[in-house]
């Protein structure tokens, strides 16, 4: 007994002290490895010795600027991020009203259509990213899969290029010069209160249905609003569009005037601007359906609520996100950013990205950092077989749960629009305030 | 010669005032003017001088609508934080005969000022909410069978919580007015044999005149430029001038919402003013 307790004991010591031995030798030769493979190419070793100096300012939504990836890239690169999160409008302001306020933007692709021509961003060299080749070709060509359409509206892939290292011209194909690197993107559907709705949910047209009279909401940002009206117009059989994401000027007016009608007779409780907005009017069941993100249901779920992100046969409007490099950026600063760039295309931020139900522009590095279970849940659309954590490691989801709209493949070859910036953007936003005023 | 050094004193003393008035209100004014007449695209302001910005704004019957929209708001606010904020400030200076605890009781009505203005708008939420506290109870109650659906996001929710917010805007002044009225006034009143109503009519409402008109102008000025408690109190369904400005700041229209923010400010200009000729505030301080 006394003799067994002692051999664990030595046994435990000794591992413990061979994996701390190992640990230590592993990270000498992971460094090693590191300087050897040439991660730190580009840089002068003065530089590399200085890098853990540079603070390098981020801004950008919300859903991407956590702390955890700064605190990540202390750890993995050396220098300090700060991270600053705002709203979609906030950042479009301070990308162009404040160059000298940021040293990279993470900016949503409708908002770099707007931002990028204002000349205050450059573009980045993609021959000085390792990870270039791991970006999803969705982000290079529009195409999920070689045989897929490319949906409607500011799809990534055609504000994702420019001609030269000098140009704010959108290019038609994918050149050296990138506006933005893709690091997080999804599909956005309809949110629904499953417990307080009997019936299915099939449609967007549903969110004008009359029996949710006084229980619907929309989202008040006009440039997604209207996506989200379009969606449901369509559905309706009201209006048809050439493409909702530019609509013409008397598609605009055809959806607002459906809108006005719905919201004349009452069908709508509310209207939101922010994620807490959304996830409270859900929560509290003001509103039963409503345009909603899927990191918002996961938080309604959270609460024990019942909320489903439900899939829709017209298919989803889909956003995606990336970082940028502002202007100013030059010498040590530059290449530090374009390390960190390049570590974001690595896996660890995509894995952690892929766990909050969004998805990595790199899915592929992003699988090394997650187990086959998180892989199956998150990815594949399989049920899961352990509980599924969140990124904090709180459990988001039980065994055996499936992700609502299925795989990736479903969700995001099911893509109907991207969202936009129209050229009649003036118009729309008039008409709109329209809708609002009515 | 001495009135010389006095007015090169007198130029020379209000000098750091009328510099901050410069820098902080004249120039930004002038700059707000300027852009309102400039021209814009989806990221940039393209300096120019087009109308284009007043035309749309005065021509569109949006405007229209939304300028009776915050009118509505500010009238039904001002008479709400009037009746209430008198009532108050009558009953502190004429019912509570000592100071302490006429200060003790003003204090109290400060404490709600201990938070802010966005935290006490919204805990109004849950309360109006159609599971909320007050509905569950009239529920509870048997007063009604259905949740009423108008508490929360509607004209009365925005109404609500404006008058909540603001008025002790009105009992200040009205109070500070009210303590300077001469006792014996309102004792010859009643000597002359005025009822407790005549003398409020005829004595005490004219003299806390300068107070109503101060009072007035913080809750209407106050009200007329708000955006965040129209858009969270409607649920973002009212749309409100503050509101429209703070949407075209926004989606980066500048000289749009310089133009609103131009026509706005003319319009507060003008009832401030109209109130100001109902009472001579110079005589009255």
């Amino acid at each position: 007994m006394t003799i067994e307790k002692k051999i664990s004991k030595k046994t435990i010591e000794t591992e413990t002290g061979v994996s701390r031995r190992g640990f230590v030798k592993g990270a000498a030769v992971v460094t090693g490895a590191a300087i050897g493979s040439g991660a730190f190419t580009g840089f002068p070793t003065i530089w590399a010795q200085n890098i853990k100096d540079v603070t390098l300012r981020q801004f950008g939504t919300g859903v991407s600027n956590i702390n955890a990836v700064a605190d990540k890239v202390k750890e993995d690169l050396g220098f300090t991020l700060q991270m600053t999160a705002l709203d979609s409008d906030a950042v479009a302001q301070r990308a162009v009203t404040q160059p000298n306020s940021f040293d990279i933007a993470d900016i949503e692709y409708w908002i770099c259509k707007k931002v990028f021509p204002a000349g205050t961003m450059q573009p980045m060299d993609t021959t000085k990213l390792k990870n270039y080749q791991y970006i999803s070709k969705l982000f290079i060509d529009g195409k999920l899969t070689p045989d897929s359409e490319i949906a409607q509206g500011t799809a990534p892939h055609t504000v994702g290029f420019v001609e030269g290292a000098d140009s704010v011209e959108f290019a038609s194909a994918p050149t050296q010069w990138m506006t933005l690197i893709p690091t997080i993107y999804n599909a956005d559907t309809l949110g629904i209160r499953p417990d307080l709705i009997d019936r299915e949910i099939t449609s967007w047209a549903d969110l004008l249905d009359p029996a949710f009279k006084g229980k619907a909401s929309i989202l008040n940002i006009p440039s997604i609003g209207i996506m989200d009206a379009a969606m449901v117009c369509e559905a309706m059989g009201e209006v048809t569009y050439g493409d909702k994401g530019n609509m013409t000027q008397e598609e605009i007016d055809k959806t607002i005037a459906v809108m006005i009608d719905a919201k004349k007779a009452g069908q709508f409780r509310a209207f939101w601007k922010s994620f807490d907005e959304s996830v409270n009017l859900m929560a509290s069941g003001e509103v039963v359906i409503q345009s909603m993100w899927s990191p918002a249901v996961a938080a309604v779920r959270s609460k024990g609520i019942a909320c489903k992100y439900q899939p829709l046969k017209e298919g989803y409007r889909a956003w995606g996100g990336g970082i940028g490099l502002a202007k100013h950026l030059s010498g040590l600063e530059l290449e530090a950013a374009y390390e960190y760039i390049d570590w974001y295309l690595s896996g660890w931020v995509g894995a952690y990205l892929n766990r909050q139900g969004y998805y990595s522009a790199a899915p592929e590095t992003a699988k090394k950092f997650m187990s086959e279970d998180e892989w199956g849940f998150w990815m594949e659309g399989k049920a899961a077989e352990g509980d599924i954590l969140s990124p904090e490691g709180k459990v988001m989801e039980k065994a055996g749960a499936v992700r609502d709209g299925g795989s990736y493949e479903e969700r995001m070859g099911s893509v109907a629009c991207w969202n936009s910036v129209m050229d009649e953007n003036k118009h729309m936003v008039r008409k709109w305030n329209e809708f609002i005023a009515a | 010669m001495a009135s010389d050094t006095s007015k090169r004193s007198s130029y020379f003393l209000i000098s750091p005032m009328a510099l901050i008035f410069a820098v902080f209100l004249v120039i930004p004014l002038l700059t707000i003017v300027v852009v309102s007449f400039w021209d814009y695209d989806e990221y940039r302001i393209l300096p120019d001088f087009i109308l284009e910005n007043y035309k749309y704004l005065l021509g569109s019957a949006v405007t229209w609508s939304i300028y009776l929209n915050t009118l509505k708001y500010a009238v039904l606010t001002w008479v709400f934080t009037l009746l209430i904020g008198f009532t108050v400030a009558y009953f502190l200076a004429f019912h509570v005969r000592s100071l302490t605890w006429q200060i003790v009781l003003f204090m109290l009505c400060t404490i709600p000022f201990w938070t802010s203005n966005i935290i006490r708008m919204i805990s109004w939420i849950p309360f109006l909410g159609r599971n909320g506290l007050l509905n569950s109870a009239l529920i509870n109650l048997g007063i009604v069978d259905q949740p009423l659906e108008f508490l929360l996001f509607s004209d009365f929710a925005v109404v609500l919580a404006d008058v909540h917010l603001y008025t002790l805007f009105m009992v200040v002044p009205i109070f500070n007015s009210m303590m300077r009225i001469d006792r014996s006034l309102i004792e010859a009143a009643r000597d002359a044999g005025a009822s407790g109503f005549e003398t409020l009519k005829s004595v005490i409402v004219p003299l806390s005149k300068p107070g109503i008109a101060i009072g007035s102008i913080f809750v209407i000025t106050v009200v007329m430029g708000d955006f965040i408690t129209v858009r969270l109190m409607s649920g973002g369904q009212s749309a409100s001038v503050g509101l429209q400005i703070s949407n075209e700041i926004g989606l980066l229209q500048y000289p749009a919402a310089a133009a609103s923010a131009v026509v706005l400010l003319i319009t507060v200009l003008l009832i401030v003013t109209a109130l100001l000729r109902l009472v001579d505030i110079r005589k009255e301080l």
